[in-house]
């Protein structure tokens, strides 16, 4: 398929844009965003997974799903709302509305680590941390407000349950304290670098960027945040304010990253294939392209596939031959490039095989409505 | 091709693919919509880009307009009579009419330029972005040879109306 062997697998699910995509803990089960619905996949070895399900009660296109440690689903859509989906012993999935308190769409969600809360980035210009309520049997947000000016693109958890970053479309990269009294303990943010005291909706740390923030995602053990913007940086943020900041190699924006290791970080967005940045010990550097496709006829000589014509006049008629299949193609797909994987802008990564805090794999999904899996 | 017109749509080519790089946008003045922000006065003018402005000449110039789930690319075409300008206005009115067809051509174009195209995420998410950029490329190259053509051939037929109905009046 490609030279460099780095794609694992292609799955093409729908035609629509796969806005997010997730596995459950055992990567048994894949769920991705088809318009207004999420549909439920059961992975197969080696071959196309098989639909199991969809989830439908959205009546907007839903924008993010994540799977929690306990296979509970969390959807979230355009129409202002969330749902928590319970799966049941038959398969089926039973949904709770979350009362988000929001008035504009619903944009990014995350579960916590643990699996008791998670966070719902919104165009209301909030960030709803929700948590369920026993009292009430119902999942119950608190909002933070303050000072986010605009949409939240991307949230993202720190292992320890209460640091929360986000980014959106004001610039400004912010993390957060997601405490929860009840549900959080202090020993859990005991020694943090990143601050003493924690009460909910503090600002932790801000950064600016002056461009929209499309993805962020912490690296808990080395206590980094990385984060990647629509001025084609990634960017990663350590405790002591320190921000390295590294230009696409394409000049495209990335959407997505995900952390391969405490010093690989793997990019993908609208360039269509995925870029490795490694840190090196003078800082972050770009470290490879995954299966780059080659832009155009030019870049790579002509390997044309029938035989016999090449071997009765190898240098006298082909330039004449390539002139004439040249003129045959116009307007129509050249025949000697080779396509990346996604054929549309990569909109999410997540790990597929990791191994001791190590990701070999990654799974990825794109608005052409496919999930790629690459060999790191 | 001549010598500057390629500069000139390669400095379009290479913004047009910075431009299209569109998210799905969903508003965030009004509830439950999800609307090109670059059509609408907005009040949140972090989603409005720069908009870029390339000009080979003050005949012919592009302006692209940019914000977080929409492209607007507005086209100024070669008019240097009153002849073009006649042959313009009527082909670009021809393919607004039919704007369906085109998906992403706008219905009207905005004021000082001839033709524009409104590229919204729906159609990022649902084409090649590549193609789309070829499209407008050879969009460009294409509406000059046509208006030349248009231009000669109006010429020419004039010029055998002209001799046929003249001819009366030789002696």
């Amino acid at each position: 398929m490609s030279a460099d062997r780095s794609v694992q697998s292609i799955f093409k699910l729908t035609k629509a844009p796969i806005y997010s995509h997730c596995f459950s803990a055992d990567k048994s089960i894949l769920a991705i965003t088809h318009e207004n619905e999420c549909l439920i996949y059961r992975m197969n070895d080696s071959s196309q997974p098989q639909l199991v399900g969809t989830l439908k009660n959205h009546d907007k296109t839903v924008t993010a799903v994540d799977i929690s440690v306990h296979g509970r689903i969390i959807t979230c859509s355009q129409d202002r709302n969330a749902y928590v989906w319970e799966p049941l012993s038959d398969g089926t999935y039973k949904p709770t509305l979350v009362l988000l308190r929001i008035n504009r769409a619903a944009t990014a969600v995350q579960w916590a680590p643990n699996g008791y809360k998670f966070a719902v980035g919104s165009s209301a210009r909030i960030i709803a941390v929700c948590y369920y309520e026993h009292e009430n049997n119902w999942w119950v947000s608190k909002h933070i407000k303050k000072p986010i000016k605009s949409t939240i693109n991307c949230v993202s958890w720190h292992s320890n349950g209460v640091l929360l970053a986000a980014g959106g479309t004001d610039g400004y990269m912010r993390v957060f304290s997601g405490f929860i009294k009840g549900l959080d303990t202090k020993e859990s943010v005991a020694n943090s670098p990143w601050g003493d005291k924690f009460p909910f909706g503090s600002l932790v740390r801000e950064a600016y960027q002056g461009a929209y923030i499309h993805d962020v995602q912490w690296r808990s053990n080395v206590e980094q945040v990385a984060y990647v913007a629509h001025d084609g940086t990634l960017n990663i943020l350590d405790a002591n304010n320190n921000v390295s900041s590294i230009n696409a190699p394409d000049g495209l924006p990335f959407k997505t990253l995900l952390w391969i290791n405490d010093n690989e970080i793997l990019c993908g967005g609208y360039s269509r294939h995925p870029v490795l940045f490694s840190r090196a010990s003078n800082g972050w550097k770009f470290a490879k392209d995954l299966d780059k496709g080659s832009g155009s006829a030019e870049q790579e000589p002509a390997v044309t596939s029938n035989g016999e014509d090449e071997e009765e006049n190898q240098t006298f008629g082909i330039s004449a031959l390539r002139k004439f299949k040249e003129l045959d193609l116009k307007g129509k797909v050249s025949t000697n490039t080779k396509e990346s994987a996604h054929d549309n802008a990569i909109a999410g990564f997540v790990p597929f095989v990791e191994s001791n805090g190590h990701v070999q794999q990654v799974s990825s999904c794109g608005l052409d409505g496919k999930v790629v899996t690459y060999n790191i | 091709m001549s010598q500057s017109l390629r500069p000139y749509l390669t400095a379009v080519r290479y913004s047009l693919e910075a431009a299209l790089t569109l998210s799905n946008f969903s508003s965030q003045e009004v509830e439950r919509h999800n609307r090109p922000e670059v059509e609408v006065s907005n009040s949140s003018a972090e989603l409005l880009l720069q908009p870029m402005h390339i000009s080979r000449n003050e005949n012919e110039q592009v302006l692209i307009e940019t914000s977080v789930n929409s492209i607007r690319v507005n086209i100024m075409v070669k008019q240097s009579d009153e002849i073009e300008q006649i042959l313009v206005h009527k082909f670009t009115r021809f393919l607004e009419q039919r704007a369906e067809a085109f998906y992403i051509l706008r219905r009207t174009p905005i004021k000082g330029y001839s033709i524009s195209f409104l590229i919204t995420n729906k159609h990022t998410e649902s084409m090649k972005t590549d193609k789309l950029v070829d499209f407008i490329i050879e969009f460009m190259e294409e509406v000059d040879k046509e208006i030349s053509e248009m231009k000669l051939f109006l010429n020419a037929r004039a010029r055998f109306v002209a001799e046929a109905y003249l001819g009366e009046f030789v002696y």
